[in-house]
Parts: structure tokens; C-alpha cells; sequence
């Protein structure tokens, strides 16, 4: 689940890290009034979407740029009204870009230094890791390339529940904060990882993390990640969610708790359980296909979950068949037939429908569709399964 | 005589009067396993008539596990107090738990493993279908009777794609000797590398199946521990192959991230390691059948 740049701000006040001063706003009047609330005489203007690359950003009307620098309430409030309500593309939103539909005005912070400070969890280690660099404001990736000694890794104690002052010293020292700038420094590298884990976030990552022109130390940019099993026992962090920004074809499947990622290519796949739904975009393409979408509709999906699913395939304009492979242990293959009949026939499916049911009543399932008087392709094992739906989608287009 | 279960387990099941702890725990008793307590706390004293033979119920497993000889544990108790539940089996002296619960929250999961450090027990799991040993013991959700009892050791941190293997390979006449599955979290117990070498070591395990999938790098871990230690004939299958970068596929664990955890670099360790790993999931049986041969 990502969250906007603003809600991010907002978390960081919560828990005492030091960010800019800054407001969201909806309307180019409440911009230039966010503006002139602001201490200074300079402001920042920031289209907010999920997705990076906004100050390199262009708009579908033709305006360039979705971060903007300005010195007056006025030209804050003007600059608003040229991204609100349109659409930005930055080389992170694909082609056809994110729709504006709030803006963050903030003070203009006068920079002395960036850094990388990131909280993550570390698998192999099975514990909170902080990476960190001097090398702030660019592609960390790169800098684990090319200058890797530039790199601090903190491993900590997954029990602690907090950074302690000596690690938190230690960072600081490693990243050439002045004597000065360190305690500010301390004070912010404990008060993210204390977001971090009581927030039970997977990441929590500031490009830049700044030293400003009069010493302070602060987040300028973040990027959250949540875990999504702990969403449960946070309602407040699940409510920043942002649907509007999703694929509204994931958004769809997570109300009947199905378990949808939407591709670009042409056979729908439904399967029950993630490595075999994985496995069946792999031999779909294996076999030169293009798979639509992961779906794995999981161990106790009932017909109703099954019809859902159905809906949604085949409300991709770009499906033109559709595989069904299951193998039921708990699930039933004559309850999965049932239900692909029943979405076939008030669905009135008009793209080829390939199925593969394996397992628990099989015979019952496979008599079931053959009886059924739809143009239904059984297939027996997955080769053939995958084989007949390339093949189908070949003729389809 | 198989790995980590067999008809002398005796099973207690944390969560037992929940839905999904009785319906599954119905099927493994149907199956022959030797259920003898459930712990469900505040229900201690009352007896689970759900199955094929009534079970005592006990409020903790430290109690369950004096009182019947509890030697294994497998717990369906919900995500929000799985994470407790499993640690509550470590500190009352369980030495094999396996964990089917799907979404434990992963700080959960470090504390988990934190309380395992340097106590003589195996975790497996969590969100894994379970362990069987085929005609002896079944803890978990996997149907009975796709497996048939044989030489063939099988890994997986899949569900429905591991009964895929079992399938193929019953149907070739191969049996298997246990089946461990062993889940897709990111923080979890028995890694492929530590099954790979209970398999190695069993001598009624002839050769063995790892199915992997993308995220972390421990089929790489078990591709080089096998080079170095294991003769027995190994296949493999890795899932993910077509997976997007940056996205978790259904499970926890299965994530490319920062480029790394990829499908390519698991397959390509195992091919390293000398390990025929199968093109297609439709051909993981026929390729371990080639390796017998």
C-alpha cells in the first residue's frame, strides 16, 4: 500500500520527525492561503501522486513539471491551479500518467547536504536493518554500484523495539554529521525507526534526508511500505489508502478478497494458490503467450468468489481467453464448475474459456462442464491447458 | 522411515475448535495421524467430538503436552495471535511446531525467531500447507490421496504447485517419502537448504523435488549446500518467472525487490549446483524421473 507525499509529512509529525513545514491543499485558493500560513518567502508547489519522477514530470495540457518553486501566497495559489484536476506523467506512471487531485504547498528548505537514510527489514538477517549514505538525493542503487564503501548498514535487534543512542551515534559519525548537526541527526534516526516499528512498516526510505543552511536536520522526501498483514491492528494507516491511484481491476478484486495483479497481455488466468497461479503466467508464456493478470482465488473461494473473479477478467478490454486451472484439495472441482458455469452463462462470456480442474471430484466437475452445452475447452494436464489458451488467443485476435 | 513425522507422531493442534482447526483436523485423523489434544484457550476441560475419535481440549499446550505426550504441534489459531501461539509452543518445550496460518505479521515473525534461538526446535512455516508422510502421518491441509507412500522427498514453499508435483510423480508410479512444505513468509522456519539436508540424510529418501519460487535467496543457499553435500538425484522448479519486479505475488515472501530474488538467478544457482530444474510446471515429475535414470 503506498501512501501520499502529505499523509507521509503527516506521519513524520506524529512521531517527532523533523519535516518541512507544509500543508495540502484541493483548490488553488487554498493554495495561496496554505502559502501565505507559511513562515519565509519562498514556497514549494508539488503535485501529489504515487509515483517519483514528478519535478521531471509533464502534464497532458503541457505543463511542465510537477514540483514548482515560487516566492509569493499568489504564484503558489497560480501554479495549483495549472496541476490540479489534470493529468502528470512521469517516467514512473506509464504513458498515461496520474490524475492531480491534491497538491502539498511547503516552505522552501535551504539545503546544506543530502543523505539516504532508509529503515528496511533485512530476510537473510530476520531483522530491522538501516542503510544509510552520504550520497543523498540520487539513485541508491547506483551508489551500491559504483561507491559501495559509501554504504553504512546498522543491523538491530528485532526484540529492542528502538535504535539505541550508541547505534544511532555510530550512523551519524559513519554519514559525517558535524558535532553540531548530531544530535539533531540522532534524534531523527530514532524517531523513524520508532515509525518504523510501530508502525510495522517494511520500508521506510528518505531520499533526501537534509542538513539545512542553519544546521537542522530533517526528512525532505520519504517512501513508505506497509506490511500488509499487520494492516489489521492499524485502521489509521489503512485509511490513508488511496484507491483512485490503484488499478481499479486490483481495487475491484480486493473487496471480495481476491488476490488480483493486473498485466498488460491477453489470457486471463484464475488458479487456486499464489506459487501455482505464479506458475501459470510462467507456462503461458512458455508456451508464447501473453498472461492478463495473477489470480489466485486461494483454498476456500465458493462459487460466489469464483463468479467475482470471473467478472473481473472479463472486464479487461485486452482478455482474449481465459485459463481456469485448478487443482482442489479443499476446494471441491464440481463447486469451481458450478461456478464457472453459473459466471459464463450471467457474464454471457464471449471469449474462449480453456479449463484444467484437477483433484478433489474432478469427474463430477469435468462432466459438469462437458454437459453444460457451453463452449467450454477441458484440458487434462497444464502443458495442455496452457497450450490450448495460447492457441485460443492466437485466434481470437 | 522418513523425515520429522511418521505414525508415532502424536499431534496436539493449537486453534483445534476454530473452523478451519476442525475441518482440516477432521481430514488428518480420516487420514490415520494420532490426534491427541487441541489447545484452545478458556475452552480447557471440554472434548472435540468433531472428528473420528473425541480429542481432550486444554488450555495451554505446556498443560496438553504434560497430560498426553504431545510431541508435535500444528496451529490454526487467526494471524493476530498466531505469532503468540507459536512462541507459547516454543516456551513450553514443543520441538516441532508447523504454523499454517497465513498472515502473521512479519515483526510478529521476528519475535518468533528470536525466541527460537538455541532451543532444539523445528519451526515449519508459517502459510504453508503442512507436512506428510505418506500412510503414516498428515499435519495439515494437503488432500490424502494424491500421495502415496515412496522414496521421493518433497520441498516447497507452495500449496496447490507442490500437490501438482505429488501428482505428477504418484502417477509415474513414485512415491513420496515425506512432503514438506514449507510455506511462503519471508521470515520463516525449516529453509530449503535445512529440508534438502534432512532429505540427504534419510535413507529412505532415494531423490527430491525443491519447488521454489521468487523472493529472498535461500533456494540459492540450498543450491550450494547441495553441490557440496548431496549425491542423491535432485530436481527443481522455480515460479516467478514472469513475475513484475516490485510486486508481492499472493505470498509474503514472493517479491523481487531491488533486483534481487529473481526466478533466473534460483534457476540458474540450481543448474550451477548440478540440479535439473524443469521448464515447465507440468514437468517437474518427468525431470526427476530423467534424473533417476
Amino acid at each position: 500500500m503506498n501512501i501520499h507525499e502529505y499523509q507521509g509529512h503527516e506521519l513524520f509529525r506524529k512521531f517527532g520527525v523533523a519535516v518541512p513545514a507544509s500543508v495540502a491543499v484541493t483548490t488553488p485558493a487554498e493554495a495561496e492561503k496554505a502559502a501565505a500560513s507559511l513562515e519565509g518567502e519562498r514556497f514549494v508547489v508539488k503535485a501529489q501522486i504515487h509515483a517519483g519522477g514528478r519535478g521531471k514530470g509533464t502534464f497532458a495540457n503541457g505543463f511542465q513539471g510537477g514540483v514548482h518553486l515560487v516566492s509569493s501566497p499568489a504564484e503558489a495559489g497560480e501554479m495549483a491551479a495549472r496541476m490540479l484536476g489534470e493529468t502528470l506523467v512521469t517516467h514512473q506512471t506509464g504513458p498515461e500518467g496520474k490524475q492531480v487531485n491534491t497538491i502539498l504547498v511547503g516552505e522552501a528548505v535551504d539545503i546544506d547536504r543530502e543523505f539516504y537514510f532508509a529503515v528496511l527489514m533485512d530476510r537473510d538477517g530476520e531483522c530491522p536493518v538501516i542503510v544509510a549514505s552520504p550520497e543523498g538525493g540520487m539513485d541508491i542503487e547506483a551508489v551500491a554500484e559504483e561507491t559501495p564503501e559509501k554504504i553504512f548498514r546498522e543491523f538491530i535487534d528485532p526484540t529492542a523495539g528502538e535504535l539505541s543512542t550508541e547505534q544511532a551515534a555510530k550512523l551519524a559519525a559513519d554519514l559525517g554529521f558535524s558535532e553540531s548537526e548530531t544530535a539533531g541527526a540522532i534524534e531523527l534516526f530514532q524517531k523513524v525507526f520508532k515509525l518504523w516499528y510501530d508502525c510495522d512498516c517494511s520500508m521506510v526510505e528518505i531520499n533526501p534526508l537534509v542538513v539545512t543552511r542553519d544546521g537542522g536536520v530533517m526528512a525532505l522526501d520519504a517512501k513508505f511500505g506497509f506490511d500488509g498483514n499487520a494492516l489489521f491492528r492499524h485502521p489509521d494507516i489503512a485509511a490513508l489508502r488511496d484507491e483512485s491511484e490503484e488499478d481499479p481491476r486490483e481495487v475491484e478484486a480486493s473487496r471480495y478478497d481476491l488476490n488480483y495483479i493486473g498485466l498488460d497481455g491477453n489470457i486471463a488466468c484464475m488458479v487456486n494458490g499464489a506459487g501455482l497461479a505464479m506458475s501459470t503466467m510462467d507456462i503461458i508464456k512458455h508456451y508464447g503467450g501473453d498472461p492478463a493478470n495473477f489470480l489466485d482465488v486461494g483454498g476456500g473461494a465458493d462459487e460466489t468468489q469464483v463468479e467475482n473473479a470471473f467478472r473481473i477478467l472479463v472486464s479487461d478490454p485486452n482478455v482474449e481467453a481465459i485459463l481456469v486451472n485448478i487443482f482442489g484439495g479443499i476446494m471441491k472441482c464440481d463447486v469451481i464448475a458450478q461456478g464457472i458455469l453459473n459466471a459464463a452463462k450471467n457474464l454471457s462470456l464471449e471469449v474462449p474459456l480453456v479449463v484444467r480442474l484437477e483433484g478433489t471430484n474432478v469427474a463430477e466437475g469435468k462432466e459438469l462442464l462437458e454437459n453444460s452445452g457451453l463452449a467450454i475447452i477441458t484440458a487434462s494436464d497444464l502443458g495442455d491447458a496452457a497450450q490450448k489458451a495460447v492457441a485460443a488467443a492466437k485466434d481470437a485476435a | 522411515m522418513s523425515v520429522l513425522v511418521n505414525k508415532d507422531t502424536r499431534l496436539l493442534v493449537q486453534g483445534l475448535t476454530g473452523s478451519s482447526g476442525t475441518f482440516h483436523s477432521r481430514q488428518c485423523q480420516e487420514y490415520g495421524t494420532n490426534l491427541v489434544a487441541g489447545v484452545v484457550p478458556k475452552k480447557g476441560g471440554q472434548t472435540w467430538e468433531e472428528g473420528v475419535s473425541p480429542v481432550p481440549v486444554f488450555d495451554t499446550v505446556a498443560e496438553a503436552r504434560e497430560q498426553t505426550g504431545a510431541n508435535a504441534t500444528a496451529i490454526y489459531v487467526p494471524a493476530r495471535f498466531a505469532g503468540a501461539g507459536i512462541i507459547e509452543a516454543i516456551e513450553a518445550g514443543m520441538e516441532l511446531i508447523i504454523a499454517i496460518t497465513e498472515g502473521i505479521p512479519v515483526k510478529d515473525m521476528m519475535a518468533v525467531k528470536a525466541a527460537m534461538k538455541g532451543k532444539p526446535v523445528t519451526l515449519i512455516g508459517p502459510n504453508c500447507p503442512g507436512i506428510i508422510t505418506p500412510g503414516e502421518c498428515k499435519i495439515g491441509i494437503m488432500p490424502g490421496y494424491i500421495h502415496r507412500p515412496g522414496k521421493i522427498g518433497i520441498i516447497s514453499r507452495s500449496g496447490t504447485l507442490t500437490y501438482e508435483a505429488v501428482w505428477q510423480t504418484t502417477a509415474a508410479g513414485l512415491g513420496q517419502s515425506t512432503c514438506i512444505g514449507i510455506g511462503g513468509d519471508p521470515i520463516h522456519g525449516m529453509t530449503h537448504q535445512e529440508a534438502a539436508q534432512l532429505f540427504t540424510e534419510d535413507d529412505d529418501t532415494d531423490a527430491f523435488i525443491l519447488i521454489g519460487e521468487i523472493g529472498g535467496t535461500e533456494e540459492e543457499e540450498a543450491a550450494a549446500w547441495i553441490k557440496e553435500n548431496c549425491d542423491k538425484p535432485v530436481a527443481a522448479f522455480v515460479a516467478g518467472t514472469t513475475a513484475p519486479p516490485g510486486r508481492t505475488m499472493g505470498h509474503a515472501g514472493a517479491i523481487v525487490s531491488g533486483g534481487k530474488g529473481t526466478a533466473a538467478a534460483k534457476i540458474e544457482a540450481f543448474r550451477e549446483a548440478g540440479i535439473a530444474v524443469a521448464e515447465t510446471p507440468a514437468e517437474m515429475g518427468a525431470t526427476l524421473i530423467k534424473q533417476l535414470s
